[in-house]
């Protein structure tokens, strides 16, 4: 099952995430992670979706969820040539004896700490999905309290942008 | 105009040219319905059983005439009662507008008595759904939701109106109805498609449903006869062609016509029009028209490559691309490719008369002598659906209605006294099942209310005789809960709703209790006994080929 990543413009409504990911799981399509935010235009939402499925599956959500009257256009992302990017906060415990280690992997990793108590410590890190999943790795000795990503969002590079006149 | 929003409910739909409407009233829908009252001499009503059997009507309304049926309930289990009728007009592409009323707008979110989010319910099922929250939206709403259920490839849309909007009141002015939308069109690979017609040594044509919503019968045939192709269709497009004509190879898939199936087994190019790949077709989506190039023709995209994979598609209206493609074809003959199909024809499976007990194929063709070429037939879901696909001597488009997506067991009565009311004079035949009409059979009440003289043909085998016909075959005839032994007197339950019934064991007590039915002014229900052995022949068993087809 190969990982794709969907860009969807969408109206500006309620509901229409609750369509959109209905879609996707009617349609047999598991969905890993989705960002819904504003852009630029108060009319549109942009819907970021990460999800897995054959190129059949994944031909025939492309077209579905083109379907859908709120879609305004939907577009895979190229990894090769999209900016993909996650938000990671990570509640890990610390104390005076593991403080410094931890400090100094999220220097390496150019996380931010956040939050610190006599007991732990929050880390902030913005990056790649594999630079997150890479950093949480370097922390398994340690014990994670929380935590949680808010998956991927993304835009494609260069100064192309998606006309919306569906 | 000041207006309230139940008056503008109104209103659109006489803008929209909505002049017969379907529903059930409700405590969430009085307003609406005292709007309709108001609005009686210009929109009819008509009230069923069960808010089920006038979204069936409103989809039978649909099917017959091309129009957007329209179905009103109240909030609540209203709303949730429409859902299978919604869901088969999904299924089968009938565009269909349904107006559920909810709960005002305060008491929205909050389990109310009678509430549901019907929205959320309906989101897939629906081409699009609504909830309208200011009054000042709700006619635009409304314009849009026919626009959408009738553009593209057509569709239930829902709107859910709260009561307090269908009572607040707002400025109204008519707007004339716009033209649909323009859809996604290719049409690049036209002259591809003529040149590999062209050149075809065994041709085949499979179409569906979307034939006969585009109304493209004449350029079909135009192009069947001009081309010397064979055709077989899906049970949704069942009266295209007739069935007396030329390369009209009958009823393809499960229950098809082996012919059928064998063409597109052996065809070299297989043109698949407006039709979907469905499982009751393409049982088999490796194996399905292997030996062919796969053109596929059909109004949405999403439809290419969905269950089989196509070599070469056009995306557009079938009539239009149709009409565009005639042109580009040479006229040909394919003796050799005729011949062997009617090789193969001489084995089809037909079955046997009787003068001592009823057979399924002699009811139905009596029905057809004495129905006439004029008669519009409707059915449940079974066996007799399959019989009537395969029997009935079809010879008019929009006159065969069966739920063919869904299978909905109990569409057949609201969807016959829907197209009843549509068509006025010519006959309307419901043939269902035991089964089947047990589900439904309160709409009688409606046919008997409003003198609609729909005639129910009931086939009593006094089983479930699909799903006893699947035991049978692939269970080792462990009946489990087929056989519900029922002891229903269907001549005093009719009479008990105020309708004429029969009881009939022979074809002559069928052929006077029909000829009687025909001239009747209100509804008659005709009992016909049939044995339980009776099974739906040929039959190809799921995810088998033609060369699994069993036949006796």
């Amino acid at each position: 099952m190969q990982k794709h990543y969907f860009s969807v413009l969408v109206e500006n409504h309620e509901g229409v995430l609750a369509r959109v990911s209905s879609l996707f799981c009617q349609r047999g399509f598991n969905i890993d992670s989705l960002t819904a935010s504003a852009t630029n235009d108060p009319n549109i939402s942009r819907i970021t979706i990460t999800a897995s499925g054959d190129d059949q599956a994944f031909l025939q959500i492309l077209k579905q969820t083109e379907k859908l009257v709120e879609t305004k256009m939907i577009f895979s992302l190229d990894p090769s040539i999209s900016l993909l990017r996650e938000l990671l906060l990570v509640k890990v415990q610390a104390d005076e004896k593991n403080r410094g280690e931890l400090h100094d992997i999220a220097q390496i990793y150019k996380a931010k700490i956040i939050d610190l108590s006599i007991g732990s410590m929050v880390i902030e890190l913005t990056g790649e999905p594999d630079k997150i999943d890479g950093f949480l790795q370097v922390l398994s000795p340690y014990t994670v309290l929380e935590m949680c990503r808010t998956g991927i969002t993304a835009l494609e590079r260069g100064s192309s942008s998606h006309l919306l006149n569906k | 105009m000041i207006l309230t929003g139940a008056q503008i409910v109104a209103e659109v739909l006489l803008e929209q040219g909505v002049d017969t409407v379907f529903g059930y009233p409700g405590g969430s829908a009085l307003n609406i319905y005292d709007a309709l009252y108001e609005y009686k001499d210009k929109i009819t009503h008509y009230m069923t059983a069960h808010e089920q059997g006038a979204a069936h009507a409103a989809d039978g309304y649909s099917r017959v005439t091309g129009k957007t049926g329209v179905v009103f309930s109240t909030s609540g289990p209203g709303a949730t009662n429409l859902v299978t009728g919604i869901a088969t007009a999904y299924m089968d592409s009938v565009p269909l507008v349904a107006i559920t009323a909810n709960v005002g707008t305060s008491l929205l979110g909050r389990d109310s008595f009678q509430e549901v989010f019907i929205a959320g319910i309906t989101m897939p099922i629906t081409k699009h759904n609504f909830v309208v929250r200011h009054v000042e939206e709700l006619a635009d709403t409304l314009r849009l939701s026919f626009a959408i259920a009738g553009e593209g490839r057509k569709g239930p849309v829902l709107v859910d109106i709260p009561k307090d909007i269908t009572a607040a009141k707002t400025e109204f002015t008519h707007k004339p109805v716009e033209k649909p939308m323009e859809k996604k069109q290719d049409y690049k690979n036209l002259e591809k498609v003529a040149e590999l017609i062209n050149n075809a040594k065994r041709p085949v044509i499979y179409f569906g449903g979307g034939v006969r919503l585009s109304d493209a019968g004449d350029t079909l045939r135009e192009m069947i006869n001009l081309a010397d192709i064979p055709a077989a269709y899906t049970i949704m497009a069942a009266g295209v062609l007739s069935y007396n004509e030329r390369n009209n190879l009958g009823l393809i898939g499960m229950h098809g016509c082996r012919t059928a199936n064998l063409a597109v087994d052996n065809a070299d190019i297989v043109l698949a029009i407006g039709t979907r790949f469905s499982d009751r077709v393409a049982l088999n989506t490796k194996y399905f028209a292997q030996k062919a190039k796969i053109v596929q023709i059909d109004i949405d995209p999403s439809e290419i490559n969905k269950n089989v994979n196509i070599d070469i598609s056009l995306i557009g209206d079938v009539n239009d691309v149709l009409t565009k493609l005639l042109p580009l074809l040479k006229s040909t003959k394919h003796d050799d490719w005729q011949t062997q199909i009617n090789e193969w024809q001489k084995s089809d499976y037909h079955p046997t008369d009787s003068d001592t007990v009823l057979h399924p194929h002699q009811i139905i063709g009596k029905i057809c002598d004495l129905a006439g070429e004029d008669a519009v037939y409707v059915t449940d879901v079974g066996q007799h659906q399959m019989w009537s696909a395969q029997y009935i001597n079809h010879v008019r488009t929009r006159s065969f209605l069966t739920s063919g997506g869904l299978g909905t067991m109990g569409y057949g009565y609201g969807a016959a006294i829907g197209a009843k009311i549509a068509c006025g004079d010519r006959p309307v035949i419901h043939i269902t099942g035991d089964g089947s009409f047990h589900m439904n059979m309160n709409e009688a009440c409606t046919a008997v209310s409003y003198d609609v003289p729909v005639i129910t043909v009931i086939m009593n085998n006094a089983v479930l005789g699909m799903v006893r016909q699947w035991q049978s075959v692939f269970y080792g005839k462990r009946y489990s809960s087929s056989e519900p032994e029922r002891k229903t007197n269907y001549v005093k339950v009719a009479e008990g709703f105020g309708a004429k019934g029969f009881h009939c064991e022979t074809l002559a007590e069928f052929e006077s209790a029909l000829t009687i039915a025909l001239e009747q002014k209100g509804p008659v229900w005709i009992e016909c006994v049939i044995d339980r052995e009776e099974v739906v022949l040929p039959m190809i068993p799921s995810g088998g080929t033609v060369s699994d087809t069993i036949i006796d």
